[in-house]
């Protein structure tokens, strides 16, 4: 009447899950539980600090690049002897006007008055179209003494960060103290373009013809990708043919996206000679590369819409095409619209393709048209990468951080539109 | 074999099938059923699972259309019109014989969009006053207007699963068909919301020809009129719902009234 008359392996009162092999294997379960919870964890720590480090340098880096050294330059306009009022300062050619009475010689008159004369040579050469651009804004400045801060020379400003020649770093240490130099936020970095000069670039250009690219991209991908996924889904017979067009969209998304440069320069190009570097031509070749995705998480969302509804509508007496332009679209519409910003944000930081149809080119003026010539963003990131002057470092810092924000926005769009979108059945 | 009654009542038959097969690529899963469906009466359709029976319910508006490999051959009709020549309109016959499915779907709408928008696409109404009408003529009918009245912009699919079965109900009568089908209309509820849905049917059965598939012979006992027997693609035995239950001429029916399979 002991527990030796109970044979091995068996709980004395004769449970099974009492028994120590039982328990032991209950252990490894819950030991093997908490590994895999702590490698799940490790792995969102690794990739929560790679994201910090990586935007933390740019951030920090980009910083600067918002930032350019500018003089300090008092005018006073009550004896310049300037005319204008709002009138005449309202039209075209008003920069023009000034730049005749002689504004260029007293913003350089001003400067040296305040700089001396070192200080007033290292002030940039296109100082003056500051001045005449803030004049226009508030013709009032002509009756009074206004200051002025306006952009230095490269020079000067590398003289600022303690590089470049001796004379021009105790030059710029000399203003510096005397308040007359320093490195001030530059708003202007959001709408000027491309320069020679990091003192003088910015990024609206890029800017623009990214904006005038997706605009292209969008408008032709997105209607294109659509009616694809929705023919191939609710219309086309399932046989071989269409085996083959799903299997080569499959492929098509999978292609580098060099090869769909290659593929623009050959056809677009030829077709529309005189628009090498144009926003449409980049947007054509990018909506080639986008299109497959929309196709994709298309036919997928509209696969996932329940065909109860379809039987629903149907059964009321909706016909196909009022079935899915009613409930198939609007239900299929979040995943749709998922897809799509996947595919541009793709697209957006695409710089390969564009580089093969020219849109690498020395833009400074912003596009005005869909045909003009014009860089994109991730192209002027790469450009001014590849710019041997210290000052572009930070200039691409802050361009990254730009379209970055142009990321975050268009993805923020895109979940409030999922949201806006998203039903429950 | 089949065996038809002629009755008084089905004298003037609202739809009358002849030697209906229904075949699903090669495989043949309604064999030669005949059968006339009474105006104003209901029609149960019972048999065990995978019988055909509720083919054979699709087959009488046509959303067996819907798969591709679906293929019907014999004749339907309608009033005396073939529901599968091509002078047939299939989406006007939907808006004749209107559906009720075994899941309750109302479309993630409104509920007064739900019930607004067969008449919508079909022009039924002309004006927003003619269509409050009838939405709220059609939910009334439907026995859900108590309930949601003053909650008509509530999405539909908020309700529970007896009021969204109501509500389906609701919308197929609200294009005015002259046949409702149902399809299981109460397999996925429960007992109370099992009654109000016969107990809608039995409101509904003196205005439309109503066609109910069930798996409970106790619900076709209690709801229809008319019972049909539907065996391994076969109609077995077709008649007044009393004589099925009580006394059917056929073996089979018999074993499968008792329980004795299925």
């Amino acid at each position: 009447m002991t527990d030796s008359a109970i044979p091995a392996g068996e709980a004395p009162d004769g449970q099974p899950t009492r028994t120590a092999a039982f328990e032991k294997r209950l252990k490894q379960r819950y030991a093997q539980e908490r590994r895999f919870k702590v490698f799940g964890l490790f792995a969102i720590l690794i990739s929560i600090t790679i994201l910090f480090v990586l935007l933390g340098n740019m951030t920090i880096n980009g910083i600067g690049g918002f930032q350019r050294a500018e003089l300090q330059v008092p005018i006073d306009f009550s004896e310049a002897g300037l005319a204008g009022d709002e009138a005449t300062l309202g039209q075209n050619n008003a920069v023009q006007m000034l730049e005749m009475q002689g504004l260029p010689q007293i913003v350089a008159f001003a400067a040296e008055q305040h700089l001396g004369a070192a200080g007033a040579s290292q002030l940039s050469e296109h100082a003056w179209r500051q001045v005449a651009d803030e004049v226009r804004n508030d013709p009032l400045i002509l009756q009074r003494t206004e200051t002025f801060w306006l952009p230095a020379s490269g020079d000067l400003a590398r003289g600022l960060d303690d590089e470049g020649s001796p004379q021009m770093q105790a030059l710029a240490a000399e203003l510096a103290n005397a308040g007359m130099l320093e490195k001030r936020f530059d708003w202007g970095f959001l709408t000027r373009s491309d320069a020679t000069d990091p003192q003088q670039v910015g990024v609206w250009g890029a800017l623009k013809g990214s904006i005038l690219t997706m605009i292209v991209t969008l408008a032709l991908a997105f209607p294109i990708g659509v009616l694809a996924a929705l023919y191939l889904e609710e219309y086309a017979p399932k046989n071989r043919w269409t085996d083959i067009i799903e299997v080569s969209i499959n492929n098509l998304a999978a292609v580098p996206s060099i090869i769909f440069g290659l593929l623009g320069l050959a056809v677009f190009l030829t077709i529309f000679p005189n628009m090498r570097s144009a926003p449409l031509i980049g947007g054509m070749t990018l909506a080639l590369m986008t299109m497959p995705v929309i196709v994709i998480s298309g036919r997928n969302a509209i696969k996932a819409v329940p065909p109860s509804i379809r039987d629903g509508a149907l059964a009321v007496g909706a016909s196909p095409v009022q079935v899915v332009f009613h409930h198939v679209l609007p239900l299929a519409l979040p995943g749709i619209l998922t897809g799509t910003i996947i595919g541009m944000a793709r697209a957006l930081g695409e710089t390969a393709p564009l580089l093969l149809i020219g849109m690498r080119a020395f833009v400074a003026t912003p596009p005005d048209g869909f045909t003009a010539p014009a860089t994109v963003l991730p192209v002027q990131i790469f450009l001014w990468s590849d710019e041997i002057d210290r000052g572009f470092i930070e200039r691409t810092s802050a361009a990254i951080i730009v379209l970055l924000l142009f990321l975050l926005v268009m993805n923020a769009l895109a979940i409030y539109l999922r949201n806006k979108f998203e039903k429950t059945w | 074999m089949t065996v038809l009654h002629d009755m008084d009542d089905t004298a003037d038959p609202k739809m009358r099938a002849r030697d209906v097969s229904v075949y699903y690529g090669d495989k043949k899963a309604i064999d030669d059923v005949s059968i006339d469906i009474p105006t104003k009466f209901v029609t149960a359709f019972i048999g065990p699972s995978g019988c055909g029976k509720s083919t054979f319910l699709r087959t009488l508006n046509r959303m067996n259309d819907t798969i591709p490999s679906a293929r019907v051959e014999g004749d339907i009709e309608l009033d005396g019109e073939d529901i599968y020549s091509s002078g047939m309109d299939v989406v006007q016959l939907r808006a004749r014989v209107g559906m009720v499915f075994q899941k309750p779907n109302p479309f993630p709408k409104s509920i007064y969009d739900n019930i607004a928008y067969g008449p919508k696409i079909h022009g039924i109404a002309d004006s927003k006053g003619e269509l409050d009408e009838i939405v709220e003529k059609s939910l009334q009918r439907a026995g859900l207007w108590n309930e949601v009245k003053d909650r008509l912009s509530e999405s539909g699919t908020a309700l529970s699963g007896g009021q969204q079965q109501r509500l389906c109900i609701a919308r197929a009568i609200a294009v005015d068909p002259e046949v409702i089908l149902m399809d299981e209309p109460a397999s996925a509820l429960d007992p109370i919301a099992t009654a109000k849905i016969e107990e809608l049917i039995d409101e509904l059965a003196g205005r439309y020809a109503i066609v109910i598939v069930t798996h409970s012979m106790q619900q076709a006992a209690r709801v229809s009129q008319r019972t049909a027997f539907f065996h391994l693609g076969k109609m077995v035995e077709y008649g007044p719902t009393d004589q099925i239950f009580t006394n059917p001429l056929e073996e089979r029916t018999k074993d499968y009234i008792t329980g004795r399979y299925g």
